[in-house]
């Protein structure tokens, strides 16, 4: 027995027009919506208070190293914060000892994260200091120039970022970068870093290391803002990078910096 | 200022290992094989046609599988296409697909043209599957005539012309990878891409040779003295030249005495000293020099000569190996901090351990046997009497 045909629906003009002018309106309204860095859409009230603002920043950060006392909390507030794997840092902190005898004893042990222990060295110290140490978010930065897929680049924030869902963890931002404060995760088997937490700092948060730091070592802040600490600083004070012969242009600045730092 | 030593705490772990090694040095032999095939195709260099053709096979079965161990290194190689798909311009690895498949294409079109004569006949000879794939390969055309021929031969010689600066590029690049990094010292010279490309001509050269007196001594290729004096002419030509770039390279580290002369000292003579003096210059690089000199100097019997030059060429596939070795694993045996180093054994099984390093270069052996399969080793099907005569008429029949 044939099956017979369901009669077709007819549909009027008007009714035909109603439906296209809704489906676009719901189109436009898609794309209307601001995508986050990662590109999900964003849907926490919270953020879409910030918005409007992502882009007017430019952000810098300044280590005080005449400050830092090597407790290691900021080492841990990133590793809280980021779930950085084990073996592996985003952001550490040395410890420089120079004796009398001319030596140079660095240490970081698990990269400060459980503070410093006493270590023995040899004749006497003559001058003793902790470094915190941080992917420098350079201008000129190695390791966007050598990513073969874009994965890593530069936010127009001026913060240095991974997109691990391009990432083919070739490995070679890791190798390119001066300061090795890149690593390939072995979870997910892509190039990390610090961020500086851009999902904080997009709220207008703090990194989580800067919040922290009890002595004040860590600043961060932005460079747009007349009346930031960073730019104070950077504008007033004597800073240094490091490595500065390598033309990388790092946005990460110190004060009271030492020959001695690698 | 002393320092004791210090590596950054990510600076643990050796990301480019075997699987990094084994790349230029698959790359280093497909550019050398391809060079021979050059000198004849293009610059009419007679004694090498014995291996002209064979040496484009070899060429070609091992740019087939040089990709494969970068494939096997990458943490996500199922998204390697995004380097030809959305490449990064300003990258150096951002161009590596685009001329590796040039390359690739250039040389499969090389072989087509080289080999269609023999396809054709062989085609008409086979049956079968193997006369379907040969119809195939041959794109369904099998006009063979005096202007055929002569099309063949031009399209030959202008797509080897072309090769050339391609397989030179493909070969340096490697080069220019390391060359390029700043943040390394051991790595960063300008004489990497030369280094490179020297060394990889040398062990495409050394294992052209070998193969060219394997297949010789079983009757696969025709025996000729010449050839292989020119070829063993090659190989002390390239070595010497390999030899003042690594010595200049070397001797400006050393004279610029600069940051990066401590570490790379310290590397040289801690860490590498057994790998890169004893291993690479000493055995490898050394005695096959002396070899091969001794061959030059010393008047030899033909099969003498031989036997020299393939020890000569083991020799040398030893030393390029160890060279990929020193520079790839040994620029990453110390830390960014320049101060700290750390050490580096491989597992024989783990994804990028000596197991997958020994079967993705023994792996362009198996194609080069497939390949051989469909076209023959043999210089071309109906001059090859002739050439016999010509290159091998001061032939040593022994060798």
């Amino acid at each position: 027995m044939k099956k017979r045909k369901a009669p077709k629906r007819s549909r009027s003009r008007r009714e035909f027009l109603k439906m296209a002018a809704s489906g676009m309106a719901g189109m436009l309204i898609v794309t209307l919506i601001p995508k986050s860095s990662s590109g999900q859409r964003i849907h926490n009230i919270e953020e879409m208070k910030h918005v409007p603002d992502w882009m007017d920043h430019y952000y810098a950060y300044v280590v005080d190293t005449t400050k830092c006392i090597g407790c290691g909390a900021c080492a841990r507030a990133c590793k809280r914060e980021n779930d950085t794997p084990d073996g592996y840092s985003r952001t550490w902190v040395e410890r420089y000892q120079i004796t009398d005898t001319g030596h140079v004893y660095i240490d970081s042990p698990d990269g400060g994260i459980n503070s410093f222990p006493p270590k023995d060295v040899e004749g006497n110290v003559i001058k003793g200091f902790f470094v915190p140490k941080l992917c420098n978010h350079c201008r000129n930065t190695p390791c966007t120039q050598v990513c073969p897929v874009n994965a890593s680049y530069e936010s127009p924030q001026g913060v240095v970022l991974v997109d691990k869902k391009v990432c083919i963890g070739c490995g070679y931002c890791v190798q390119a970068c001066p300061y090795d404060t890149r690593y390939i995760d072995p979870r997910t088997h892509t190039a990390d870093k610090c961020t500086w937490c851009y999902h904080r700092v997009t709220k207008g948060l703090a990194p989580a290391c800067v919040t922290v730091c009890p002595t004040k070592a860590r600043i961060f802040g932005d460079l747009k803002m007349k009346n930031s600490q960073v730019r104070e600083i950077i504008d007033n004070q004597r800073v240094m990078v490091l490595k500065p012969e390598l033309n990388t242009e790092p946005y990460c600045f110190y004060i009271g910096l030492d020959r001695a730092v690698r | 200022m002393i320092y004791t030593e210090f590596s950054f705490p990510n600076d643990s772990h050796i990301i480019w290992s075997l699987m990094i090694v084994t790349y230029p040095y698959i790359s280093g032999i497909m550019a050398g094989a391809f060079g021979i095939s050059a000198l004849y195709f293009v610059f009419g260099i007679e004694s090498l046609k014995p291996v002209s053709r064979f040496s484009l096979l070899v060429s070609f079965s091992f740019l087939l599988c040089a990709t494969l161990p970068l494939l096997n290194h990458l943490g996500h190689p199922e998204r390697a296409l995004n380097v030809v798909i959305v490449p990064n311009h300003r990258s150096a690895i951002g161009g590596f697909g685009y001329i590796y498949s040039l390359f690739l294409v250039i040389l499969a079109m090389i072989i087509w043209f080289a080999y269609r004569e023999d396809m054709i006949r062989a085609a008409e000879a086979a049956s079968g599957l193997k006369k379907r794939i040969l119809t195939i390969l041959l794109l369904w055309n099998q006009n063979l005539n005096d202007d055929t021929r002569q099309v063949d031969r031009q399209m030959v010689f202008i797509l080897t012309a072309i090769g050339i600066p391609s397989m030179a590029v493909l070969s340096g690049y490697v080069g220019f990878l390391f060359g390029s990094l700043k943040s390394n010292p051991w790595w960063s010279t300008p004489l990497m891409p030369f280094v490179f490309f020297v060394s990889g001509i040398i062990s495409g050269l050394a294992l052209v040779l070998l193969l060219y007196l394997y297949l010789g001594w079983y009757g696969y290729l025709e025996k000729s003295y010449i050839c292989l004096r020119m070829l063993c002419s090659l190989l002390w030509f390239s070595t010497a030249m390999y030899i003042v770039l690594e010595g200049v390279e070397l001797l400006y580290f050393y004279y610029e005495s600069s940051d990066a002369w401590f570490v790379i000292s310290t590397l040289l003579f801690t860490k590498l000293k057994y790998s890169f003096f004893v291993l690479q210059l000493g055995i490898g690089l050394g005695v096959a020099f002396v070899l091969l000199s001794a061959m030059f100097t010393l008047k030899l019997e033909e099969t003498s000569f031989a036997k020299m030059g393939a020890v000569a060429a083991v020799y040398l596939l030893f030393e390029v190996w160890m060279m990929r070795w020193n520079i790839v694993v040994g620029g990453q045996l110390f830390s960014k901090s320049y101060v700290g180093f750390r050490e580096f054994h491989p597992q024989w099984l783990e994804k990028e351990g000596i197991l997958m390093a020994i079967i993705f270069t023994l792996l362009p052996f198996l194609v080069l046997f497939a390949v051989t399969r469909f076209l023959s080793v043999r210089p071309t099907t109906e001059e090859a009497p002739e050439q016999i005569t010509s290159s091998g008429s001061q032939a040593g029949e022994n060798i």
